[in-house]
């Protein structure tokens, strides 16, 4: 690790500095000022990376030497407890590739997508600022305090550094917000197949290539990674050029053509199924397939930004900055901050953190590269989400991701009501970006992956292929999503299941036993059905689901990391550097200020876009008068609307209690610590017996 | 010639063991050799697992139950 002064350096790293800092500042200057149709995305790149340089070399050396001042010599859980199997002391690039796999997911590449709607610069801004300040600094002091602690998880270590009922109510909202976080992205997979009998089938698809993948590496060629990916990834490629045929047959097609009624009892069923299966059936074929397909596909986007050049079409700033978006209601703040969750900052990335990661550190000083380093190469992926969104025409976005309530269901009908928000788009337009990509309709394709892959498909067709491979590349990409979204609700579905037992276990012990197939099946079915349950709403609910579902999403991951930089605040005054503990609490109000806000307005607002509580007046005054509303066709749905309104305002205000929770305890150990001289934090698991604990 | 060439094709060497590491890794398989040197040199005698048993053994252990689990993100 270098030296925090750069004295001893030779000018000659002054000057390079000195010249990132200069670049980074001129191509900010330009996206900030530039008037006009449009803007190279190059620009958007060039002063993200310049930032994201600036901030690892000097703020993040900062924490390292400052606030967490790691030491060298001091030996992590790899080397103590070295096993060759969890606890293995890796080369950092080693571990900086497999923690960037771990952190990197359908987040990132969805919440850009949809801020888009306010333009280009809001969203760019909160994720430069936010990886800096937020994300990529809670990521690196968790890892710091989770390999100080033998690598124990985040609930682990509030119950030992914040007591026992603060660790029990963490992990009753993480458990709240993996059941969200799974609806909401199976959401995203519904909403990008339904009515799509091309895309259809080569998400079907992945189930035998899969289970060819698993049998083969289980019996034919064991532990041969790399030939079954290989071999699963010609199949895929196979089945993306095959579904065209599929869906144009007069057979096929409508055999591969559902509803998105349909498709989420399909996924539910699935859910259930492929979480009880074993894992080298299904889970981990799969699991190689998209963690590979998902890093290549990175990469490939990034070449092809690179090679293409592409303009951004969108505006700076769109009108829709006052709240009034077709995608998703409410203002600028506080909705932005919680639309855009991963890539700035993800409370999820915590639970990664404290995960298999710290075990696997080969010295303390290298959490600097693989936590604050992945994180910024993980809001550079957000970066690239928001330039795909923003190279197709403004139009085209508002056309792709508004609900059928807003702009109806004709090409004609969108075109007027997109006309009349001032973007131009005419039902031509609309109707050959539909030809291009071989669908039937690009209309109301909420939930943020078809508006991504129609501008992955426009960049990568600039690269290779040409217009006449735009619809391989478009259902390339909605593959890819969907591979990565089915193995994440899978492996979820697992999750969500333990926490579960664990959390039953404690009151029924015949739960804990994960050898009963009792106690599997039950946990699994409670697991599905509390996903499912919200999944279903976000498909038949009129506004597109995405729309209510995202926010909750965003809340509650948002205040996941608010609980994780409270923790790491608790830490930091309990190790007696409180003089640096602004380094987390800025970024913990912050979000505290985002979240709450936001959690706030969708109880109370008084708008039925936004607040759930209008919205369900609304309905229930309707009911009482015996009038029905649009989209309701009778008043049994209307009543289910009302009900939905009222679950999900409960969970809303769960969130809010559960923060405020954590605050409160956070405040409690940070006094006691003060009053003590000195330090009181419980490094080293020494408390810790070898066995795995629980969680 | 030779003393330009072959450190290079060292350095490749290393490099391409990296990068078929972390792909490995990426996917919650260590480093097998590692392991296999690790038992010698700390625990000679003890039964040490077949490349197939360790995947197997890693494969379960990435899915399964406990802390060692991989959890995964959004």
């Amino acid at each position: 690790m270098g030296s925090l002064s750069l004295s001893s350096r030779p000018a000659v790293a002054w000057l390079g500095w000195l010249f990132v800092a200069v670049l980074g500042s001129f191509a900010l200057a330009t996206i900030a000022l530039h008037r006009g149709e449009t803007i190279n995305a190059l620009w958007l790149v060039v002063a993200s990376v310049c930032v994201y340089l600036i901030a690892y070399r000097f703020y993040g050396l900062f924490i390292a030497e400052r606030v967490l001042a790691l030491d060298p010599l001091r030996r992590t859980p790899a080397q103590r407890r070295n096993d060759g199997l969890d606890y293995v002391p890796t080369n950092k690039y080693v571990l900086f590739g497999h923690h960037f796999a771990a952190i990197a997911g359908a987040g990132p590449l969805v919440g850009p997508v949809l801020a888009a709607q306010m333009g280009y610069l809001p969203g760019t801004l909160w994720l430069l600022a936010g990886v800096v300040f937020a994300g990529a600094v809670q990521d690196f002091i968790v890892l710091f305090i989770s390999t100080r602690r033998d690598g124990r998880s985040l609930g682990d270590m509030v119950k030992s550094e914040m007591g026992i009922i603060p660790g029990t109510i963490a992990m009753v909202g993480v458990l709240m917000i993996m059941v969200i976080l799974l609806a909401v992205l199976a959401l995203v997979v519904v909403k990008a197949l339904a009515h799509s009998p091309w895309g259809t089938f080569t998400v079907f698809a992945t189930l035998p290539i899969a289970v060819f993948m698993g049998v083969y590496g289980r019996y034919i060629r064991p532990h041969r990674i790399g030939e079954m990916s290989v071999i699963g990834f010609v199949l895929l490629m196979m089945a993306i050029v095959g579904g065209e045929s599929v869906a144009h047959s007069a057979t096929f097609g409508p055999m591969f053509t559902f509803t998105g009624e349909t498709l989420a009892l399909m996924l539910i069923g699935y859910g259930f199924v492929a979480s009880v299966l074993p894992v080298w059936l299904l889970l981990a074929p799969r699991d190689y397939l998209s963690t590979f397909l998902k890093i290549g596909t990175i990469a490939g986007l990034a070449l092809g930004i690179m090679i293409v050049m592409p303009e951004l079409k969108m505006p700076a700033v769109s009108r829709f900055v006052d709240g009034t978006g077709p995608v998703f209601a409410g203002a600028l703040f506080p909705f932005l901050f919680i639309t855009i969750a991963c890539g700035a900052v993800s409370g999820f990335h915590s639970l990664i953190c404290s995960g298999t990661t710290p075990k696997m550190l080969e010295n303390e000083t290298q959490a600097r590269l693989i936590g604050y380093g992945s994180m910024v190469v993980e809001s550079m992926v957000a970066i690239m989400a928001l330039i795909a969104a923003c190279v197709i025409e403004p139009g085209v976005y508002f056309a792709m991701n508004s609900s059928p309530a807003l702009i109806g269901t004709t090409a004609e009908r969108a075109s007027e009501v997109i006309g009349t928000w001032g973007f131009v788009v005419t039902p031509d337009m609309l109707k050959q970006i539909a030809t291009d990509v071989g669908e039937s309709t690009i209309l109301s394709r909420a939930g943020g992956a078809p508006t991504l892959a129609v501008g992955m498909a426009h960049i990568l067709s600039n690269v290779i292929g040409g217009a006449s491979m735009m619809a391989f590349w478009y259902h390339f990409a909605i593959l890819f999503e969907a591979l990565f979204i089915l193995t994440t609700v899978d492996a979820g579905t697992r999750v969500a299941r333990f926490m579960i037992q664990d959390l039953l276990g404690s009151y029924v012990p015949a739960m804990k036993n994960t050898e009963s197939w009792a106690a599997n099946l039950t946990a699994t079915g409670i697991a599905v059905t509390a996903w499912g349950y919200f999944l279903y709403q976000g498909v038949v609910d009129p506004l597109g689901g995405v729309n209510t579902l995202w926010p909750l999403f965003g809340i509650s991951n948002q205040m996941l990391a608010a609980i994780a930089l409270t923790l790491c605040t608790v830490v930091l005054f309990k190790m007696k550097r409180e003089r640096y503990a602004w380094v987390t609490i800025a970024p913990c109000v912050w979000l505290l200020v985002c979240t709450l806000t936001a959690g706030w307005q969708k109880l109370f607002h008084e708008n039925p876009a936004i607040g759930f509580l209008a919205h369900a007046k609304k309905f229930s005054t309707a009911v009482a008068n015996g009038e029905v509303l649009a989209p309701a066709k009778n008043i049994e749905q209307m009543q289910t609307i009302v009900f939905n309104d009222y679950v999900n305002s409960g969970v809303t205000l769960f969130f809010i209690v559960v923060v405020l929770a954590m605050v409160f305890y956070g405040v409690v150990a940070i006094r006691r610590a003060l009053a003590s001289f000195s330090s009181t934090a419980q490094e080293d698991g020494d408390a810790m017996p070898l066995q795995p604990a629980a969680s | 010639m030779r003393c330009l060439c072959s450190p290079l094709l060292l350095k490749s060497k290393t490099a391409g063991r990296l990068v078929l590491q972390t792909a490995r890794l990426m996917v919650g398989v260590p480093d097998y050799d590692a392991y296999v040197e690790h038992l010698r040199r700390v625990h000679p005698g003890e039964p040490v697992m077949t490349q197939a048993e360790f995947f197997r053994e890693r494969q379960d252990r990435r899915y399964g139950v406990g802390p060692g689990s991989a959890m995964r993100c959004c």
